[in-house]
Order: C-alpha cells, then structure tokens, then sequence
C-alpha cells in the first residue's frame, strides 16, 4: 500500500517521538507577522531561549498595516507599537523582515509563494489559520498560536500529532463564471465548518488540476474553514513552472534535483486514505453565504435554506444566522442589497483575482452603484506593481473602485478598513463571522472576485455569468 | 510545570456549535503586545448583543460568576488561530473546557497552555448544560486521570486525545523544554532534508 504526500513529509519532518508520545516534528518554513508574534518572543526573552534557525523564519507585516496611509508612526498607538516590536524583534534575533516599501510586503500567504519560499515537501507553520494556503504546493501547511510560535522560533520544531487524510476530488470542467473561490465554497457548504476536524484535506481530481497555483492556493486556503487543519495539492508540472526562476526557489543543477524530489513526496497512486469525496465541477454553481459561518452558502440563484433542511442539531445556528443577518429562509440570494464590497486578502488578493474582477467591471461598462463603497486590496505590493503595470489600477479608478495599498484589509479589520454598524459587505475574503468585519453588528456574504465586482457594479447580488455573457 | 489531573468548579453552559475565536475575542482586541487585560473582552460582542436583547449572555448572568468549568458543543474554538482567544477564556477564569468537539488550532493552542479542553458526546454535553442551568451551585469535576465528569451525582464518560492527555496528567504540557532537548537531534533532520541544505 503507498503512502499519501501528508504521511510521506510528516514521516521525513520526525525529529523523535516525546515521552506523551506526540511528536517532534520539524519546521521547514516558519512565516510570521506582527499580531501573534510579540507575545512569543516576551516568551523566549523571559525563558532566556534563543533563535537556533533565523533563516528558517521570514517576518512581514499585513494585519494591522493601512491601506490607504501608511506614513509612521501610524495614527493608531497599538498599531504603531506593534510595529515596533516585530521591527526590534526580527533585528535582535536576525530574522529577515519584508516591510512596507522594501517591494516585497504583503499579506504574508502572498508573500512567501510569489518569493518561492513555499516549495513542495516542506512543513511550513504561521501563527496564522490560513497558513492552510501553502498547502497549495504540496507542502504540510498549518496555523499554530503564538505558544506554538514561541516552540518553532526556539527549536524549529513543535510537539504534533498526525491527521487522517480526506481525499477530495472535483473532476470535470466548471461552468464559465465559476471559481476557485466557488469550488471551495460549495465543498464547505456540502461537508460542512466542521466536517474536516481531524482531517489534512487532500484536494484532487482533474478540476483541481487543472487549476493554476492561483486558484489551487484559494481551494487551500479556506480548508480551515471546514474543519481541515490542512489542505493540500500534490505538486505537479503547474507546481513547478510557477516556482521556477522565483527569488528562494533554487536554481540551477539544484533545480533539476528539487524537481525530482518534489515529485517523490506526491502521494502514491495506491496510497490509502480515511475517506474520499467526490463532486463534479459541472454542478458548482457561483456560490455566495448567507449566513454567518462559511459553510453556509447558496448558488447565486437559489434561495436562502429552510432551517428544517438541515440537521437538528444545527438548526439552532441556522435560526441564529437568520436573526443575524436578517433574512429569511426562501429569500432569493439575488438581488441582496450591499453597501460594501471588498476585493483582496490572502483567500483572493492575488494578480489573477484581480484580472477577473477587473474584466467584469470592463465588460459591465458602468461604474460602482450609487451610495456603495468598493475598494480593491492587492495581497502584496509585488501584486499592486504587476496590477499597476497591466493598467489594472485605472480600470477599477475608472469605474468607481477605489485602489488601495496591500494588506489584509477589512477581511479581519484590524486596521482603518471597517464596517459601520449593520452594513453588509460582499468580500472575496474566507470569513462570515458575526463581527468579522469590524463592527459587531457587520454583515458579510463571501463570494469570488468576479461576482464581488458584479455586487459593487450592480448594487446588489447578481450573477455575474449575466455580464461575462457580454464578452461571449 | 504542573501535572493537571483533576479541575473542578463551578460551570457555565455557552450553547451554540462553531462558536468561533473571533467570537470569543474580536480581533480589535488583539491589537497588543501581550495577552494581558484579554479575560475581561471574552465575548465581548455578543455580550452587548444578548444584553441588548434582554437575554444576558452567561457570562453576564450572575449565578454563572467565577465559573471555571466552560459547557460548549461542537467545533468550539473554529476560525482564526488566535491565542488570544483561549487567553482571554483562561484569564476570565475559565480553567477546562468541556464540549463535543474542538478546532485542531484552539485545540493545541489550550494544550500549550496547560487548559484542558475535553471531549464528552453531543447528548452528554446538552444534558451537562442543562443539569448546570438547573442549578448553577453545582460542582463540576473534569477528571482527566479518570476520563469522566461529574456533576450532581451524575457522571459523564469524556476523552481527551492520549497525546495531550499524558502531557497534562504528567506535567509536560508545556513543550518547550523537551523540545529544547530533542535540538541535537534537530540538527540531524535539518541536514537530511534536502530543501534545508538548498538541494546541494
């Protein structure tokens, strides 16, 4: 019997078994930011611990960063504190630090795949959930807390135990209008926020694979939003021709030896797995939620779900999630009213997220509806140049968006992009929580770029296959 | 470090499944260098949203005061890595966690923190709840050693993962110094992977 890519690296990643019988396992790449790190190196100063691998962590910052003003000190005290602290930080442990203007800041998910740092095989760690995005590369890719931050920053190891593997497969061709970001919304809705507790996601099948590392990293991202620790994409040639001449990928006579690594670590054609699920791209409608966790989504032209369509022992959340949101199940999902549409973060922040929502806003020929607010992010500053330089930043001046600086934005509104009161956005970002936004009483419904592009035009849900048709 | 065998207390029931971290400490919270000051933010927005309707969140309603037992459901702790959140149920006072399910990150993150989170099943936990609505005095028993919790004379088999559990009932939760020990050992995976030694 063969073994999957998840066993495979966890196996070469063992450092040793701990006496509770966990195990240490190494950390190839530990990527950090400056919201859950200041309290992990306190931690290390007070315990007297040092940096054995600082070449082994890269630092950027993104949470907490303005969008539109980024002159220091920052207007808001604690930001500008945790500045500080993650720039004195990195120094005293000599720690490589991307800040803003060095060119290569970003949300740190965008960061370390358009650098090469993410590669295949690797275990790479963020005290970050979404760290489930370089997954996208064939690598063991998971959010840890800043504990866990203070155990890799100290030894490069942390004391894990092993996941079953799920293996889920999406064969076919999607329908023109329907995404990465629908993809993995409708696995969510079908396998529910809490399916995958327990499981590293195995995303395959031709669907998945004909994906570019893009689109392959927004299925990986939201994993975590099932349940999934992990998610993640055997590598392939798309794998390797997006790694190939990037700043950390290596080069030359090592190339042709990563390359065949990198393909020794895919799972095994027999490998076994917990379970496996299949879909069929086909019947992936562009998928909007509804309500206030991720997996509670619709297809754009359906209506919202009956609470007695679930479960019993959901349908108080799914009553909750009315009340929250203030609908009502049957309510059609189109023609919902917004006020705010944000297009950016690590889940669809990325050059080709943009190009599709700019393409919508071409072919609708309008500009932004009357009264709502639309701004688009790009994920790095990497991302804003290569925008910038296919004229992508004027498409969306032009028609109304406003065009920001790199950052997460108003996914987590950590920083000035927020919700006011019961504003409801459409956001190409991965959370619908109550609050997410910003305000406590914010709405969200997450959708892909293309269709946030034909909220903010239309005002409104729309199906945006409506104005692709346009082009056709 | 401290073995944790036994804790015990008073309960409060937060009925809901996927209760998310951002629920547990909004993210403006985590605006700051150290996890100091979190315990009086847990929840904090859905506190002010309950109150606003008239029910009080439990954590708002008196008999519940100085509870160190937490009764949730499935999947308690989803979404968002942040420590901050079981710091700021911890520093609240919370000290076990009770419920169906957990997020794997919320998970080892309370295992990091020597704050035992154990697992009871769907219908344990709704009763659990109950029995602590009913009367809100009695005294909870999480009993890792055991495997069970106890409350009004009644006891409930739980589990917890045999990893964490042998961490918690031998005093090494805390992983770092283990960890620390294992360096040499480090060395030696390093030098095996080739991505580390840059495909030499």
């Amino acid at each position: 019997m063969g073994k999957t890519l998840y066993d495979k690296v966890f196996d070469a990643h063992v450092v040793r078994q701990l006496a509770s019988g966990q195990t240490q396992l190494f950390i190839g790449l530990h990527l950090i930011h400056e919201v859950t790190s200041p309290q992990a190196f306190e931690m290390l100063r007070d315990r007297d611990l040092a940096v054995p691998y600082p070449d082994r962590t890269v630092a950027t910052v993104d949470h907490i960063v303005p969008t539109e003003d980024q002159s220091r000190p920052y207007k808001d005290d604690l930001a500008e504190q945790m500045m500080r602290a993650i720039e004195s930080n990195t120094k005293q442990y000599g720690i490589r630090l991307y800040q803003p203007g060095s060119g290569k800041q970003g949300v740190v998910h965008i960061v370390a795949p358009e650098l090469g740092l993410t590669q295949p095989g690797m275990t790479v760690a963020c005290g970050d959930s979404h760290t489930a995005t370089h997954g996208a590369f064939g690598a063991i890719a998971f959010g840890i807390g800043t504990s866990q931050v203070r155990d890799v920053l100290a030894t490069q190891t942390l004391s894990m135990g092993r996941l079953k593997v799920r293996r889920i497969e999406v064969n076919g061709k999607p329908q023109p209008g329907v995404y990465a970001k629908d993809v993995i919304l409708h696995i969510l809705r079908k396998l529910t926020a809490k399916g995958g507790v327990g499981f590293a996601y195995e995303f395959a099948g031709s669907a998945i694979e004909a994906m570019s590392m893009e689109e392959r990293m927004t299925v990986c991202n939201m994993a975590i939003e099932g349940g999934a620790r992990c998610g993640y994409i055997n590598p392939d040639q798309t794998t390797f021709d997006y790694l190939k001449g990037r700043e950390y990928a290596p080069s030359g006579v090592a190339w042709d030896k990563a390359v065949s690594w990198w393909k020794s670590v895919a799972s095994d054609a027999d490998a076994a797995y917990a379970d496996v699920v299949k879909f069929r791209a086909e019947e992936i409608e562009p998928t909007v939620t509804w309500g206030i966790s991720p997996d509670q989504g619709v297809g754009v032209r359906e209506s919202i779900p009956s609470a007695e369509s679930f479960p019993e022992s959901e349908r108080a959340n799914i009553r909750e999630a009315y009340e929250y949101m203030g609908v009502q199940a049957g309510q059609p999902m189109a023609g919902t009213k917004v006020d705010v549409v944000f297009i950016g973060s690590c889940t669809n922040g990325r050059i080709s997220d943009l190009r599709e929502a700019a393409n919508v806003a071409r072919l609708h020929g309008g500009v932004v509806a009357a009264g709502i607010k639309a701004f688009v992010v790009p994920g790095s500053e990497q991302v804003k140049k290569q925008a910038e330089a296919e004229g992508l930043d004027k498409v969306f001046l032009e028609h109304g968006f406003e065009w920001r600086q790199a950052g997460c934005s108003m996914c987590l509104a950590m920083n000035p992009d927020k919700l006011t009161g019961r504003q409801i956005s459409a956001s190409t970002s991965n959370r619908n929580f109550k609050g997410r936004q910003g305000s406590p009483s914010g709405r969200t419904l997450l959708l892909s770029p293309a269709m946030a592009a034909a909220a903010a035009l239309e005002g409104k849900i729309s199906d945006v296959r409506q104005i692709l048709s346009k082009g056709a | 470090m401290s073995q944790i065998k036994v804790i015990s207390g008073r309960a409060v029931p937060v009925r809901g499944n996927d209760i998310d971290t951002d629920r547990i400490i909004p993210a403006r919270f985590l605006r700051c260098v150290t996890f100091e000051g979190l315990g009086e933010h847990a929840f904090e927005d859905d506190r002010a949203q309950d109150k606003a309707k008239g029910h009080p969140h439990p954590f708002d309603q008196p008999q519940f005061k100085g509870a160190a037992v937490l009764v949730g459901n499935s999947n308690f702790g989803c979404g968002s890595s942040r420590e901050h959140a079981p710091q700021a149920l911890y520093r609240w006072g919370i000290k076990a966690v009770v419920a169906v399910s957990y997020s794997e990150i919320f998970f080892g993150n309370t295992v990091a923190m020597g704050f035992p989170c154990v697992h009871v099943s769907a219908a344990d936990a709704e009763a659990l709840q109950a029995l602590v609505e009913a009367d809100p005095t009695l005294e909870v028993v999480v009993d890792i050693e055991a495997d069970q919790v106890r409350a009004g004379g009644k006891v409930f088999a739980s589990s917890i993962p045999a990893g964490p559990r042998k961490q918690f009932l031998t005093g090494s939760w805390d992983a770092t110094s283990e960890l620390v020990a294992g360096l040499p050992e480090v060395r030696v995976v390093a030098e095996r992977l080739p991505y580390v030694t840059a495909f030499a």
